[in-house]
């Protein structure tokens, strides 16, 4: 074609394999083509069809999920998803996985996946306001598990800390199916004015295209397929393709971007993520329906002798692309250069519905962008549903171990114990708007400058999901929901992070599609639609996959911080009661898994018009006051909720004899048998509150008082707090110094 | 003119960063590793050729910036 | 009063600086942006928290030599208040204001907390609201604020009352487990000779709200809204 690519490799099959095509894929590229690509073009066909970008596996089962409401501005589809949160403003909000690069390196690739999820936001002109992260690592005994720790948790640190966003939430578990594939899902929330919300739709012939941020190096090529692979092996042999973050850069472009986001120089705008130049030029002009026409040897370079190919597909990191008005150029160079960030007009929209790339004159890819865009595959992959698991009866079960003794050793478990060594290496409190810090069922965000604020919380429960997928995905959504209502929040909307593995096993579809029904089913019941997400498969190591774990994070509304409520056991004095049903499911319960070493069992049933009525219910009680501490009852029951709360206040509590009251389970599954739709309450008003909850037709019982210095489960079967707080506090900051 | 500085930290004052990476290496198996001191090192190029005035510049930046000498000692190496 | 924030490319804290300045003085501080440094006069002048310049050689040694440091320097050296928080304490340190400096926290890692810290002295202009002795809670939230000066150093501070604010436990005792980051004699902050200049890696202005948990921090800005007005 030119000279610029005759020194570039032919395309020949084993090229069109490493770029992770097949051959009806090629066929078809041969067809949009009616020629055989070059180089420059293959990469770009790649990286636009690869799972990461395409969703051919995922978006015949996305398409079910419920996108819309009256709180929706902006759903799937856009960087990020959009909801109206009143007076004139908008939360924007996305969860993204950054798996593959953070087990390969660390630090850089955690980092890099907090950069990323924060340009999806302030990209469509939110001020981000509060990131949080959802961490899967290996078995703690694994060898690497601690340096993947440690690696991840600073690398997050390392780049929101500098940015000066806030890390409020998120959640850490540990399970042996994630030692070769750990899972790093980063979530950004921001807010906006409602009306200016920015899309990525150019359209307008001539209007330039404006390169900012820092300059593009050889970092990341083919990060977006290498994302869509399986590992193996030689996987720590692909480090060079990971990104290196520059959080500096990043906060001067937030800075830059809102500052010129104020005026009225802004077309559209997109941050060049995954597939970097390619799927921000490309996503720009399709969604405009123009064309584009870019001269890349005016893309700021860091590197000597970039060819065209690496330019388009670097993933060199903060870095966006902007379609300005005509004649708006001075005004955002001007802005950009008070920043220190380049700018540079590196081409203009066309009417032509391609994309010619230019390189010192001479044309050295051209493609159509709708054809390519369209013909993304989309694959129905075959699936079979999971096996139905058994119920577990708790009047056949036998516990090995007494209830204290058990409670003591949960709350010192992997997944139980505090996480504070974390996130206090996690700046959360910059911005001065953190009203409910980490630890709690959700982080509270005041909306800056007024007595209104954000709950946000990330939830996944992967043993569920393994077991009924379609209960664990309704399950997740549901426990989202209840921990947004357990500070007093309206849940609003989510966002979802699927990482599942290798989808071309039908079992592992199979997982995919059943979460999916789950969610599906939570999100319509419990208005709660999804409004933006990402899919993250291929999560598997020499065919070992991980346990489905489609994360999700979601996001309410508190009207007034006045009337909010935190788990912490408020003092002594004030009862305890317990709203919901406990039958004692310990199917697939923690319990069950770290006390008596079996992971068999049906999850938990979860009921949707309970967890409606329930959930309205405590919230409208916390909003009136009557409610006074409220936790969310989920992995580890009623003990391990209590503990929770006992600690968090430093008070004790006495539940004595609550365990005999007739209907009551067997005293192991009363205490730590995982029953949805459940929150435990203190209040100074218990007569009012349980005639208020006869009325709303919810279940609610006195349990016992708050006070002391221990709990007591049942008769004889006391712990102290110091005892619990020891194990509770001490298990990560041990193993981490190990 | 090529400029290399290696700022490290003065003797008695204490290096975390040092004694972590004493401890790893202890821990990988490498015995008898002791008094690990970490720096950090400055690349640049002058356009200044001579050596002398070279040098009294790269002291000069050393003090106002690249080193604390609070703490930090400075070492410039020069090459044509 | 009049107060000028300094806002350096990185600067994370200016905003919270700003909410909390303007809460005690009922009016606005300036904003000025590190590339000014003919700003109007003022009577305080703060370095905000963040990473100035990315921390990327030491954290506060670019802005130490930014051009609005300059400026800086000379006003505090004829006497205007100079309040230099976490970043702008590192800063401080750079410039030689006030002695010592910040290193790398003992344990490695960043940490984000509430401390307590103990009230040197009631006889200044930043902290004529607290009492001698009081222990205050107040966020950390740094990865390098491992204050270190040489022996001789630091006696010369004792010996002054430069210092301004140590790590403490509940009770105002201070200990190791008290001390968040390694620093020498549990040192949280110092001034200068003449203490116009005060340093401190706490960040007041964090819990100067009661919807954020605390108003220990508020005080500070009060005290000195009152002593320069």
């Amino acid at each position: 074609m030119s000279s610029a690519v005759a020194n570039e490799r032919p395309v020949t099959p084993e090229v069109v394999r490493e770029h992770g095509l097949n051959d009806e894929e090629y066929d078809l590229i041969l067809d949009i083509m009616g020629r055989e690509p070059n180089l420059l073009e293959l990469g770009i066909f790649s990286v636009m069809w690869s799972e990461h970008c395409s969703y051919k596996s995922s978006k015949k089962w996305l398409k079910y999920l419920p996108t819309t409401g009256p709180q929706v501005i902006k759903g799937p589809g856009e960087n990020a998803g959009v909801i109206d949160i009143g007076e004139g403003l908008a939360a924007i909000f996305k969860m993204e996985s950054h798996n593959h690069p953070s087990y390969i390196e660390p630090y850089q690739g955690a980092a890099t996946g907090v950069g990323g999820i924060l340009r999806d936001v302030f990209t469509m002109g939110a001020r981000p306001v509060a990131n949080l992260n959802a961490l899967r690592f290996g078995s703690p005994d694994h060898p690497k598990t601690r340096h993947l720790v440690a690696g991840v948790v600073a690398g997050i640190g390392g780049y929101g800390n500098c940015v000066g966003v806030p890390t409020v939430g998120g959640e850490v578990n540990f399970d042996p199916s994630y030692n070769g594939n750990i899972l790093v899902n980063a979530m950004t929330v921001g807010i906006a004015p409602a009306d200016r919300i920015f899309y990525s739709a150019a359209a307008g012939v001539g209007k330039p295209v404006v390169y900012v941020g820092s300059k593009t190096g050889r970092d990341g090529i083919h990060g977006a397929t290498m994302a869509s692979a399986e590992f193996d092996e030689d996987s720590e042999e692909k480090r060079p393709t990971v990104q290196v973050g520059d959080p500096f850069t990043e906060k001067l472009l937030i800075e830059a971007c809102l500052e010129l986001m104020a005026t009225d120089a802004i077309v559209a705008i997109q941050d060049m993520g995954a597939a970097g130049l390619t799927s921000s030029s490309f996503e720009m002009a399709s969604k405009g329906g123009s064309g584009v026409e870019l001269e890349l040897d005016k893309v700021p370079c860091r590197e000597d002798g970039m060819t065209p190919y690496e330019m388009m597909l670097s993933e060199s990191q903060e870095r966006m692309l902007i379609v300005l008005q005509p004649g708006k150029e001075d005004l955002a160079r001007g802005i950009f250069q008070k920043w220190d960030l380049d700018f540079a007009i590196i081409g203009h929209l066309t009417d032509t519905g391609r994309m010619v790339l230019k390189m010192n004159g001479e044309v050295v890819g051209d493609l159509p962008i709708d054809p390519l865009a369209e013909a993304s595959p989309e694959y129905d992959r075959p699936w079979t549903a999971t096996e139905p698991q058994d119920e577990i009866d708790p009047a056949s079960f036998t516990p090995s171990v007494k209830p204290a003794e058990a409670l003591k050793r949960l709350m010192a478990t992997p997944d139980l114990c505090s996480k504070r060594w974390i996130w206090e290496q996690y700046d959360h409190m910059v911005m001065a708007d953190t009203v409910a810090r980490p630890g709690g069922d959700a982080a509270v965000v005041r909306i800056h400058g007024s007595n209104r604020g954000l709950a946000m919380a990330s939830d996944c429960t992967p043993r569920y999901c393994k077991a009924d997928p379609e209960r664990g995905g309704a399950q997740v959504v549901a426990e989202s929901w209840r921990n947004l209502t357990a500070v007093g929040a309206k849940p609003l909307a989510v966002t979802d992070n699927m990482n599942f593995g290798n989808p071309e096993r039908p079992e592992i579809m199979g997982q995919f599609v059943g979460c999916v029904a789950g969610m599906k089913a939570a999100c319509e019941a419990l208005d709660y639609p999804v409004v933006s997400g990402n899919v993250s498969l291929y999560n598997e190591t020499n065919g070992q996959a991980i346990l489905p774990t489609p994360v999700i994070g979601g996001v309410g509304l508190i009207d007034d911080l006045d009337h909010i409520a935190g788990a912490a056991l408020p003092g002594s004095g004030q009862d305890l009661v317990l709203i919901g049903e406990t039958a004692g499911h310990l199917g697939a319960s923690i319990y069950l898994r770290d006390i008596e070493g079996r992971s068999d069992g049906a999850p938990p049933p979860v009921d949707l018009e309970l967890e409606r009525r329930h959930g309205d219910f405590v919230r409208a009680k916390i909003r009136d006051g009557s409610i006074t501490a409220c936790h969310d009852l989920s992995d580890g029951g009623l003990a391990v909720g209590l503990a929770e709360m006992a600690l968090a206040g430093d008070c004790g509590a006495d539940i004595t004899g609550a365990e005999q009251e007739p209907g009551n389970p067997p005293l192991a599954a009363w205490l730590f048998g995982e029953d949805q739709a459940r929150y435990l309450v203190t209040t100074a008003q218990a007569d009012a509150l349980l005639a208020a909850a006869v009325e709303a037709g919810v279940p609610a019982r006195v349990i016992g008082q708050t006070g002391g210095d221990r709990l007591i489960l049942a008769e004889g079967e006391a712990i102290s707090l110091a005892e619990l707080r020891a194990g509770h506090e001490g298990w990560l900051p041990g193993y981490m110094d190990r | 003119m090529k400029a290399r500085v290696h700022v490290t930290l003065k003797n008695g004052v204490l290096d975390p960063q040092g004694k972590a990476i004493e401890h790893a290496l202890s821990s990988l198996g490498f015995d008898g590793v002791n008094d690990v001191r970490q720096g950090k090192v400055i690349e640049f190029s002058l356009s200044e050729s001579d050596p002398a005035k070279a040098r009294a510049e790269v002291e000069a930046m050393c003090e106002k910036l690249l080193a604390n000498t609070v703490i930090e000692n400075y070492d410039i190496e020069l090459n044509a | 009063m009049k107060a000028a924030v300094i806002v350096f490319p990185g600067s994370n804290c200016d905003r919270d600086v700003q909410v909390a300045l303007r809460q005690s003085m009922g009016s606005e501080p300036l904003m000025v942006w590190h590339k000014d440094s003919d700003f109007d006069k003022v009577d305080l002048i703060v370095l905000p928290g963040g990473f100035s310049y990315g921390d990327y050689l030491r954290c506060g040694a670019m802005a130490a030599n930014s051009p609005v440091m300059k400026e800086v320097v000379a006003r505090a050296q004829k006497g205007v208040a100079v309040l230099g928080i976490c970043n702008g304490f590192q800063m401080l340190t750079e410039t030689g204001l006030v002695p010592g400096v910040l290193m790398r926290n003992a344990d490695l890692r960043f940490v984000c907390r509430d401390v307590t810290i103990k009230v040197e002295t009631s006889q200044s202009l930043f902290t004529a609201k607290y009492e001698q002795g009081e222990a205050i809670r107040i966020p950390v939230a740094h990865h390098d604020g491992n204050y270190y000066a040489d022996d001789d150093t630091l006696s010369a501070l004792e010996d002054r009352g430069q210092i301004a604010f140590r790590y403490c436990d509940q009770e105002g005792k201070l200990s190791e487990a008290a001390n968040p980051n390694g620093s020498q004699r549990n040192i949280a902050g110092v001034y200068n000779e003449t203490k116009t200049v005060l340093g401190l890696m706490p960040h007041p202005e964090r819990l100067a709200d009661p919807k954020l948990g605390g108003t220990d921090g508020r005080a500070l800005f009060d005290g000195l809204v009152e002593a320069l007005s």
